[in-house]
């Protein structure tokens, strides 16, 4: 019965980020929108695109390669696994032990391989100019992320999120290095999903864009999962500041449907925060030129160093 | 637990503070620095607060008052008056590789780490790690004085470079209030002079750009 129990709090997950992430997409939306004093779409819109996608045809181009087809449902289904393996509501579901946070790096790197793969398939132009920069800005998130990991689970004594998450909900202290991790954690977490101060995802000025210029030849079911893939991926790094930072009314490993009832509570709370957060930091920054990006992101870097310094600091005291 | 929390919140305040001075080597643009000072020095007060408290040392407090007014309030606004009329507010400053300076920062924090917390085993842990991050502090504004050409982020450089000492002598239980104040008063002195020199600079070189001395003195770079 138990067996039965966690698979489907497992398989509940699942589809909670499937159906949560274009709402959240939607939501910091209509959040800049009205920040902006315009009423914006509704909240569902980033859903009702999808569905008039799905029915759509596919256009492929003449030179497009098994790849090109292949590589949505790859990105789509490593994301897809990565934001199911972040424990949003509860800790410890039943596949929480791979929920690590190497393991959900790689997930990660995997699905921008493929995507930055598929951007240079066709062979347009935009698509190399998306996947350098995506590869550039790649190569400087992911150390930093490592660095973010280590400090986390030099904290937490784990890798595990479902591990890291318990031990932070349940050993409340204020900590400088997770402080930095934090703000580590945020900046990365914008350089990832595109948004604004270093790709504006609204545009599709040539100059600027790096994941429209990827998934500019994409059309059709395929562009719609790449899309689905893109909002999955945000919600993912909100789930997991969520997670790792504001672990509050988290449900334990063996918790009851009640406390995962709250635990559901809380979550949509905090992603619907987050997308607050999140269209507000929109909403008053500009982007950046690209070449400013890897200053941005080797601040991300160097605070998980100093973060992993201090941690040692705290232990030496 | 009580102890534990207060020496955490003395060490994510003093951790704030070397934040904050990586914010002053990152931003480029003179406005912004001179607002990201302001910045540091209100970090500076809240800690310097949070040891009187701790320590129940009244004379801290009058520390952290005069942080606040002089530091944060009364240098920041002059500040923005001086680069107004020097019109240099909108300057993007040329600072040779931000990247390259955060990891020089780096390496300064890891060094006074490695100087500082062996040197200082016997001390009471509030004061060792107010002393550790002291020392970063005052390196990462020596740092800032030297990467820097333009003479108003060299002013916030020797600024913040104070900040870190006050950190230090807070923390390390009883520096008297008279040289508190004294030493106070004499940055406020030597950011006057700074002052005036700023503007004898740029009534002869039409800028305050300090590599054009240089070529004055005849260096050849």
């Amino acid at each position: 019965m138990t067996f039965l129990f966690d698979l489907f709090a497992q398989a509940a997950q699942m589809a909670l980020v499937l159906a949560l992430a274009p709402v959240l997409i939607g939501f910091t939306r209509k959040v800049k929108a009205r920040l902006l004093r315009r009423r914006g779409p509704p909240l569902l819109q980033p859903w009702y695109d999808l569905i008039r996608l799905l029915r759509k045809d596919v256009v492929l181009a003449h030179d497009a390669s098994w790849l090109y087809r292949a590589a949505p449902y790859l990105i789509f289904s490593t994301t897809w696994v990565a934001a199911s393996l972040v424990p949003t509501f509860a800790t410890g579901l039943m596949f929480g032990w791979i929920a690590d946070l190497i393991a959900l790096t790689a997930l990660l790197g995997a699905a921008r391989f493929f995507l930055a793969l598929a951007g240079m398939d066709v062979g347009t132009s935009f698509g190399g100019i998306g996947s350098s920069r995506e590869t550039m800005f790649g190569s400087l998130a992911e150390p930093a992320t490592i660095m973010i990991a280590f400090i986390v689970s030099l904290i937490a004594g784990s890798t595990q999120l479902s591990e890291v998450a318990a031990y932070m909900a349940s050993d409340f202290a204020l900590r400088v290095s997770v402080l930095f991790a934090l703000i580590g954690l945020i900046i990365v977490a914008i350089a990832e999903n595109g948004r604004i101060p270093v790709d504006n995802p609204a545009t599709h000025l040539e100059l600027t864009m790096v994941h429209e210029a990827m998934i500019l030849e994409y059309s059709g079911r395929h562009l719609a999962i790449i899309e689905m893939a893109s909002a999955l991926k945000l919600l993912l790094y909100v789930s997991l500041i969520g997670c790792i930072f504001f672990p509050f009314g988290i449900a334990p490993p063996d918790g009851s449907l009640a406390d995962m009832g709250y635990g559901v509570a809380f979550y949509v709370v905090k992603i619907f925060v987050a997308g607050f957060l999140l269209a507000l930091f929109e909403v008053s920054t500009a982007k950046m030129r690209i070449f400013r990006v890897s200053d941005f992101l080797g601040a991300a870097l160097m605070l998980g160093l100093l973060g992993t310094l201090l941690v040692f600091v705290t232990r030496s005291l | 637990m009580q102890e534990h929390l207060s020496l955490d919140i003395a060490q994510l305040l003093a951790g704030g503070l070397v934040l904050v001075s990586f914010m002053l080597l990152y931003q480029d643009r003179l406005t912004g620095l001179i607002n990201i000072f302001a910045l540091h020095a209100l970090v500076l007060t809240l800690s310097v607060a949070w040891q009187a408290h701790v320590q129940n040392a009244a004379h801290l407090y009058v520390t952290a008052a005069i942080a606040l007014v002089f530091k944060a309030i009364v240098i920041p606004y002059s500040l923005h008056k001086i680069v107004k009329a020097l019109r240099v507010h909108r300057t993007v400053e040329v600072v040779g590789g931000i990247g390259a300076t955060m990891l020089v920062g780096m390496f300064l924090m890891g060094l006074s780490l490695v100087v500082m917390l062996p040197a200082t085993t016997t001390a009471d842990p509030f004061a060792r790690e107010d002393l550790a991050f002291a020392l970063t502090i005052v390196l990462l504004g020596m740092l800032m004085m030297v990467t820097r050409r333009n003479a108003v982020s060299q002013i916030i450089g020797f600024m913040s470079l104070e900040n870190g000492l006050v950190l230090a002598a807070a923390g390390a239980n009883g520096m008297p209030l008279v040289v508190e104040i004294s030493v106070a008063f004499s940055i406020l002195i030597a950011f006057i002079v700074i002052g005036i020199f700023l503007f004898r600079i740029r009534e002869r070189f039409d800028t305050v750009d300090l590599y054009e001395l240089d070529r004055v003195r005849g260096e050849r770079r």
